[in-house]
């Protein structure tokens, strides 16, 4: 593992980036860092520029509009970073797969790394697919 | 001195979802805003009237996710709206339940963005641990946390259970006390005060020039809200108030949302103590041909739906209004001659929620607008024009 992607494990910082989505997936990320989930005592922190950012939570279903700035924002993540599919929207598009706005998955688009579905998931999934991730990175 | 133009978004740490703002500002005085929107068009319209009645309702619900309870609501009330049909009084009672659940929820998470967006990260971190609370009786009434899908066009999906009344109702009482303590503490504080006194004052003539809806309009003194001009579910059952307050700014927004919450705890207690029994169901077979509208009082105002069927088993048209549609233009009457620095606030200020809101327009290559209104009308009367001169009709 490089030594990059070691200290970045000790505290992801993470970018929230809605590409589409109803709100509840934002919503229940805002609420892992109030009182009761609290990830920031893992070190987990929500930051508000895409150049600090660690860890992307990506939701939402990708729309025509949003692709584009996706992609921009990609490129400026510095690397090595991790993606998170948050929702079944950014997973599979889920209810919204036949839509004319909606035209590919978000993982044709970027690469993922782990996948959290559920509409929306709870924070304790939250919590448990970011420590799994972290987990299969760190042992690798 | 010359204007600067200050961009903002579309992916900014201040709200959770993407929108666009140009702040057009001379020194530190705004002077015009613009918002660009269309970062969550997902064609929600054009997706129900893909699916047969049934299943549109969990389209809709996904429309907005705090709104998640009021888009199927009036989708089923648009539903029921088209032949004559009576929704049994135990589902009424579970319907309001489940809304005003949503709007407790919804209040408390404003109220604490709206702190956090202040400095008051106390005031954010408090509202969302009592939001848990109530999130944890809508997962017992429920099932889920959020995106509860109860609706069902002649009833509801999932019943009651008797036991589970009195827990909702200890949980609803416990959060009470801290409730009131944030009530003071948002309320006496002689910062806020200074903070958001005066701040984006919306007056009484703009609220209704601007057709503004639910707290909005409730705070600049227009007493508009469709649980008491027409009434649906169990609204008129018990007694309740209509929280209105006269000076329209960011302060007396808050306040109206906050007294709200009260009286949501009051109409949900009400309900859960004075269940009726009965079915929950009423089991539609056919929807006929015709059309139907529903509307009810969203926690950010009033949402509007539209149904046309033609006696298939999907919507032939549907149509969606929700209330911050209606609530953005504010911006520009109470924006103007405010500083960058209260900007934040005053946006914040109306509920936005743009995901309700989006609304898309077709461009070609070219980057010429296509199918926008006015130029369907324009299209419209040359036709007519080049018929008259064909015909020689003068």
């Amino acid at each position: 593992m490089s030594l990059k992607l070691k200290a970045l494990l000790k505290s992801p910082w993470v970018f929230h980036l809605s590409t589409g989505s109803c709100n509840n997936c934002d919503i229940e990320i805002l609420d892992c860092l109030t009182p009761r989930f609290d990830i920031e005592r893992f070190g987990m922190l929500l930051i508000g520029s895409i150049k600090h950012a660690d860890v992307l939570l990506v939701t939402g279903s990708c729309n025509r509009m949003s692709v584009e700035r996706l992609k921009v924002l990609y490129e400026q993540v510095p690397k090595p970073c991790l993606v998170v599919a948050i929702g079944t929207c950014a997973g599979s598009r889920g209810i919204f797969k036949d839509s004319y706005n909606c035209p590919v998955p978000l993982d044709k688009i970027i690469p993922v790394d782990v996948y959290i579905p559920g509409c929306p998931p709870k924070p304790e999934a939250m919590i448990a697919g970011v420590v799994k991730l972290i987990e299969k990175v760190g042992g690798a | 001195m010359g204007k600067t133009i200050i961009p903002i978004g579309p992916y900014h740490p201040l709200q959770e979802e993407p929108e666009f703002f140009t702040l057009t500002v001379e020194g530190e005085t705004v002077v015009d805003i613009d918002v660009r929107i269309g970062y969550n068009h997902r064609g929600i319209e054009k997706l129900s009237e893909m699916k047969t009645f049934e299943n549109s309702t969990f389209v809709v619900e996904r429309i907005c996710g705090i709104c998640s309870t009021s888009h199927p609501y009036a989708y089923t009330r648009a539903v029921e709206d088209i032949f004559p049909m009576e929704v049994s009084m135990r589902s009424k009672y579970i319907r309001t339940i489940i809304a005003e659940g949503e709007r407790i929820h919804s209040h408390l998470l404003w109220l604490g963005l709206a702190g956090h967006f202040l400095g008051y990260n106390t005031v954010y971190m408090w509202a969302w641990k009592l939001r848990e609370e109530i999130l944890d009786v809508m997962e017992i009434l429920s099932g889920n946390r959020n995106n509860y899908a109860m609706f069902k066009p002649g009833g509801v999906r999932r019943d009651i259970n008797a036991e589970d009344i009195p827990i909702c109702i200890k949980k609803i009482d416990s959060i009470l006390p801290t409730l009131n303590m944030l009530k003071k503490a948002v309320l006496d504080d002689p910062v806020l005060h200074a903070r958001l006194k005066g701040v984006g004052v919306l007056s009484y003539q703009d609220a209704i020039d601007f057709s503004a809806l639910g707290p909005t309009s409730r705070a600049s003194g227009v007493a508009r809200d469709v649980r008491k001009d027409s009434p649906y579910g169990a609204y008129q059952e018990m007694e309740w108030d209509m929280i209105v307050t006269k000076n329209g700014d960011v302060f007396d927004k808050a306040v109206v949302r906050i007294l709200e919450m009260f009286e949501t705890a009051k109409i949900m207690k009400y309900c859960l103590n004075n269940l009726p029994d009965g079915e929950i169901d009423a089991k539609i077979k056919d929807i006929p041909p015709g059309e139907g509208i529903g509307h009810i009082e969203a926690p950010r105002g009033e949402t509007f739906h539209y149904v046309k069927s033609d006696g298939t088993n999907r919507p032939m048209r549907h149509k969606v209004r929700a209330p911050t549609f209606m609530n953005f233009p504010t911006y520009k009457a109470t924006v103007k001659g405010q500083t960058i620095s209260d900007a934040t606030i005053i946006l914040a200020a109306i509920d936005p929620c743009y995901c309700c809101t989006e609304r898309i327009a077709v461009k070609d290559v070219k980057g010429r607008m296509l199918y926008d209104g006015q130029d369907l009308i324009r299209l419209s009367r040359e036709k007519t024009e080049k018929m008259k001169q064909r015909m020689g009709v003068r």
